[in-house]
């Protein structure tokens, strides 16, 4: 699979056909899931209606972890199989990783100024996650520090793998320290101890996202490759 | 004498060529720990709580300071290419250089905290887990810093870009750090922290002279 998309070509190709079923698929799924969270799930016995955040900021949560292993991976292909398009997804998918992991952090506040009483805490959750932030940040100015954007794509490959070694401090940070933010309860070896109720809005909040995720990377990926044939083009021409 | 030495002792002279680079770091350490003195009031209890912080924030800071001139210099005058040809692999090269900036910066650094307690009405019980702090966590923040530093060779505003990418990988350090100094103010048991710094140095010694490597490559193409 990974030769069959060494064609720029055929990638777009195939892209543009794919890209409306996702973004299709998004909407739908973020009606469904709106609709279920807001509407037909229960309020929590404590929480009240403020666990409806969740929704949002979980979902957000496991779209900005996938984003980031997803550039791992593709900068682990870069390096190693010097695949054309490797460079190119990982510089698409930084950004949105950025957003979702802002999205996760307000979200987060959000829901901690009702719940825990705090805005911020310095937890092993919440202080890593910022460190994401600030690995996602660094990415992207990495990427576009240098003029040649093959030098700055491969040291950003570089980072990203350095900063690997944040995902799993972020997931079993929670095991590993009993400060404030809450323990797994779903991705556990025990199996989701969360009711199904609310397990059921939260995977389609969680799949809706990630179709998002996909349709704005496959978008972006598309425009990055237009825009090197057009450089190509003029430069081809004299300019 | 082995190839390793023979950097090692390059550097060293270098540094000492051009003095006023090398002491920037330990001046900037020293200046910066008085300020707090100046902004806070001298004799609160303060000063006592958050003392352990404020010095391996600014050891963090002062080592980052250095970090910039630790390859431009070989970078421009195209000493690195003829790293890549000599007979010493690069990975060891790497190593050599992280262990000169540390013999240049770090180790100032780990002499100098005692003289920064001082000012934080720190208790002399800290003394003993501050120096050994600092020695197992300077040498990791100048491998950390190697691998950073070359990954931004020949990229257009470095100065900026150090912090941002070096800043987040250096946070355990500084975490564990403060904390082992913190738990001997309060006079608890820091042994722990003590052996996580020394972890997080085995893993810097282990894995950074190879990212380092790939980014040096990847720096003279």
């Amino acid at each position: 699979m990974l030769n069959f998309f060494a064609n720029p070509n055929r990638f777009s190709r195939i892209s543009a056909k794919v890209v409306p079923w996702f973004g299709g698929g998004t909407i739908i799924l973020l009606i469904i899931g709106i609709y279920f969270s807001l509407f037909s799930s229960p309020p929590d016995y404590q929480q009240g209606n403020a666990v409806r955040i969740m929704y949002v900021h979980v979902p957000a949560a496991w779209t900005a972890l996938a984003c980031y292993v997803f550039i791992a991976i593709m900068s682990a292909i870069s390096l190693i199989y010097k695949h054309p398009l490797a460079d190119i997804a990982c510089r698409s998918a930084a950004p949105l990783g950025v957003g979702f992991t802002i999205i996760v952090l307000a979200t987060g506040s959000l829901w901690g100024k009702p719940t825990w009483g705090t805005w911020w805490v310095w937890d092993a959750r919440l202080t890593s996650v910022l460190i994401l932030l600030f690995l996602y940040l660094g990415h992207i100015s990495l990427t576009h520090a240098f003029d040649s954007q093959d030098r700055g794509a491969k040291a950003a490959a570089v980072l990203a793998l350095i900063g690997f070694i944040n995902i799993p401090i972020i997931k079993f940070s929670v095991d590993w320290w009993n400060t404030l933010h809450q323990p797994a309860s779903i991705a556990r070896l025990d199996g989701p101890s969360i009711d199904t109720s609310m397990l059921v809005p939260l995977l389609l909040m969680a799949l809706a996202f990630i179709f998002y995720f996909i349709t704005m990377l496959l978008i972006r990926m598309r425009t990055e490759l237009a825009v090197r044939k057009t450089h190509a083009l003029k430069y081809k021409m004299g300019h | 004498m082995n190839g390793i030495s023979l950097l090692i002792i390059r550097d060293i002279k270098l540094s000492f060529r051009n003095g006023s680079e090398a002491i920037m770091s330990i001046i900037f350490f020293i200046l910066a720990g008085m300020l707090f003195q100046f902004g806070l009031d001298p004799n609160s209890r303060v000063l006592t709580q958050i003392g352990g912080g404020i010095i391996w924030v600014i050891a963090l800071l002062a080592a980052m300071l250095s970090l910039g001139r630790m390859f431009n210099n070989d970078y421009e005058d195209g000493s690195l290419e003829q790293y890549f040809l000599a007979p010493i692999p690069i990975v060891f090269v790497a190593l050599a250089k992280a262990i000169s900036h540390w013999l240049t910066t770090g180790i100032f650094l780990v002499v100098a905290a005692p003289l920064i307690a001082l000012f934080y009405n720190l208790p002399n019980t800290i003394l003993m887990p501050l120096v050994i702090s600092m020695l197992l966590g300077t040498p990791t923040l100048s491998l950390i810093g190697s691998t950073g530093a070359a990954l931004i060779l020949g990229s257009r505003n470095s100065s900026v870009l150090i912090p941002l990418i070096v800043l987040p990988l250096y946070i355990p350090v500084l975490i564990f750090g403060s904390l082992a100094i913190n738990s001997a103010v309060e006079g608890a048991e820091y042994n722990n922290f003590l052996m996580v710094l020394a972890g997080l140095f085995l893993i810097a010694l282990a894995l950074s002279p190879w990212a380092t490597a790939a980014a040096l490559r990847q720096a003279i193409e």
